[in-house]
């Protein structure tokens, strides 16, 4: 146990963390929020270089310099397009780290042979949360990237497989603090690793916001596991914090979906049987299609406009060319609003960051509950690559995989144009009857392309 | 009746998991994407924990007059190969907490109101 002032010190350090979460509670005080979050780190960083048992100093700065120099380029460089993959790569850093801690120390303590059974209770506990962290961020972030398919892992036997990892895991633990062999470790770690992708890869692409915020709150628990075996208050306090921000997200984001965390976590959604569910519900009529000069001309009549993005809009990279059609609107007197539902994109306010990047102000932007009332006085809305959080069955049809979600109601307002890259349903791969609405029409073609075509027609419309 | 010290960290988990409750609760859904990414950055406070795995001194065999050693010939082996992988660990929490901070900071800085942009 350290001191007391180190103690309280270290207690300061996790307040600094917390208020750091609390200015987050608006735009304006989100930046004093992150310069508190990181004094805390840093006060928390020289605890750690003054406690008395620490010699090795040029080890732990050298560290601490290769990872400034790895991270700080990597945060500035990467597109906010893939964010959601650099987020998912760093949840699996802190999980290799919190796995790396309990070796180093397993080494430690048995070196001198002090190790005890509470220890390695709590050292196997964060080595398996850690590694799970570790192969599952790495399986998702392949998934966002593309580079593995979006299509959930359907073999039949993976919850067993999954429930046996489990069940081994915490066996291999048990026999682990009675034993501390090696071996048992090793079997820890394995188990682990594997568990973490077989978790991750029944789950389809469409739900891995829930997936990253689900492995952000394991990155804080193997913080927290990790505090314990350091005896640590300040890792547990912060790892709490983290944990419970990630579970509260994955809440969140189910409950946008309609659908239970477990269902999410068992996976499946958006295969076979869900299409076919919903293929049966009678022949599909045939989208009206509109080009970008219809799209103008009703924009240069409207009054007021409500823009839907979606994920197309972050793969298109249309945000500044969503910016440039908004001030044009915004100038002629149109009034614009954005309307934001919780799982567009692919991570919890994930359109919002594209929006403030592209310099939409804020107060534009808009969530569910609040825009929802407002597309019946809406002239037109554009929805840019959004398709099931605009789907009407959610509401009508009881059959729907997604029945009883909230959406955004666009289909109230007078015109809705639908700018998709193809005719193919969304990611859950169900129809959209929104589509085939009298008042609704299809633009094909890619959203930043779209947009700034109907920029220029729009201008030749005045 | 003596308090064991694991019992109080249980206590410290228990009322910052509830302080945690409410304080995310009370953050805007515009700023979720912020919001991971700061807790995605404190969570490389496991840093505390690789530096206390790096730091220490390295002992020669002689400790093992004094402790219970149970392979006294790898005793200093054992003790680098734990400072090696201690300094892996804080690198690597270094990455979480420079670029998780550093983009965080990229990001907030682009949330503006109406009033500021004119």
């Amino acid at each position: 146990m350290p001191d007391n002032l180190t103690l309280l010190l270290a207690i300061a350090a996790g307040v600094l963390c917390v208020l750091g979460l609390q200015g987050l509670s608006h735009p304006k005080t989100a930046q004093r929020g992150n310069l508190c979050a990181m004094a805390g780190m840093g006060l928390a960083v020289v605890l750690a270089l003054l406690h008395p048992v620490m010699s090795a100093y040029g080890w732990v700065l050298a560290g601490l310099g290769v990872g400034a120099a790895v991270g700080l380029p990597l945060a500035r460089k990467t597109s906010l397009t893939s964010l959601p993959q650099l987020v998912a790569v760093f949840h699996s850093l802190v999980g290799l780290a919190a796995a790396l801690v309990a070796l180093g120390m397993y080494l430690q303590k048995m070196a001198f042979g002090l190790m005890d059974g509470k220890l390695a209770l709590e050292m196997g506990l964060g080595a398996a949360i850690g590694l799970v962290t570790l192969t599952g961020s790495i399986l998702a972030a392949l998934k966002l990237q593309g580079v593995v398919g979006g299509k959930p892992w359907a073999w039949w036997g993976r919850h067993y497989l999954n429930l046996g990892l489990g069940i081994g895991i915490i066996l291999s633990i048990v026999w682990f603090t009675q034993s501390f062999s090696p071996v048992a470790l090793g079997l820890i770690f394995t188990m682990a690793l594997v568990l973490g992708w077989t978790l991750v890869a029944p789950i389809g692409g469409a739900d891995m916001p829930v997936v990253v915020s689900m492995l952000n709150s394991y990155s804080g628990w193997a913080a927290a596991a990790t505090g314990f075996a350091v005896e640590s208050p300040l890792l547990i306090m912060v790892g709490a914090l983290v944990g419970v921000s990630g579970a509260i997200l994955s809440y969140v984001m189910c409950h946008a979906m309609q659908r239970s965390f477990v269902s999410v976590i068992l996976g499946g959604f958006g295969n076979a049987e869900a299409v076919e569910a919903t293929a049966n519900t009678g022949p599909t009529k045939a989208a009206a299609l509109a080009g970008v000069e219809d799209v103008a001309y009703q924009l240069n009549e409207a009054e007021r406009v409500i823009i839907v993005p979606g994920y197309g809009m972050a793969v298109a990279q249309a945000q500044h060319a969503v910016k440039a059609l908004t001030a044009q609107l915004l100038e002629k007197g149109v009034e614009v609003r954005f309307a934001i539902h919780p799982v567009a994109g692919r991570m919890p306010g994930h359109m919002n960051v594209l929006l403030a990047e592209a310099d939409i102000p804020y107060d534009l932007v808009e969530e569910l509950e609040e825009v929802n009332p407002r597309f019946k006085e809406a002239d037109v809305v554009l929805i840019l690559g959004a398709n099931d959080v605009v789907n009407p069955a959610a509401q009508t049809e009881k059959g729907s995989p997604i029945y009883g979600m909230p959406v955004l109601e666009a289909w109230h307002a007078k015109r809705v144009y639908v700018v998709k890259r193809s005719h193919r349903p969304g990611y859950a791969g169900i129809e959209n009857p929104l589509f085939t609405l009298p008042n609704a029409a299809l633009v094909l073609g890619d959203a930043k392309d779209v947009v700034e075509k109907i920029g220029t027609a729009l201008k030749a419309e005045q | 009746m003596e308090i064991d010290l694991t019992t109080w960290l249980l206590v410290v988990l228990v009322l910052s998991g509830i302080i945690g409750y409410f304080v995310v609760w009370g953050v805007t859904p515009a700023l979720h994407t912020p919001l991971m990414a700061v807790t995605n950055a404190i969570s490389g406070i496991v840093v505390v924990a690789a530096m206390a795995v790096t730091g220490p001194a390295i002992f020669g065999m002689e400790v093992c007059t004094m402790l219970p050693c149970p392979y006294p010939e790898y005793v200093v082996p054992m003790q680098w190969a734990a400072r090696i992988i201690g300094f892996v660990a804080v690198a690597l929490c270094a990455v979480n907490i420079f670029g998780g901070f550093a983009i965080t900071a990229r990001m907030l800085a682009m949330y503006k109101p109406k009033e500021a942009k004119k």
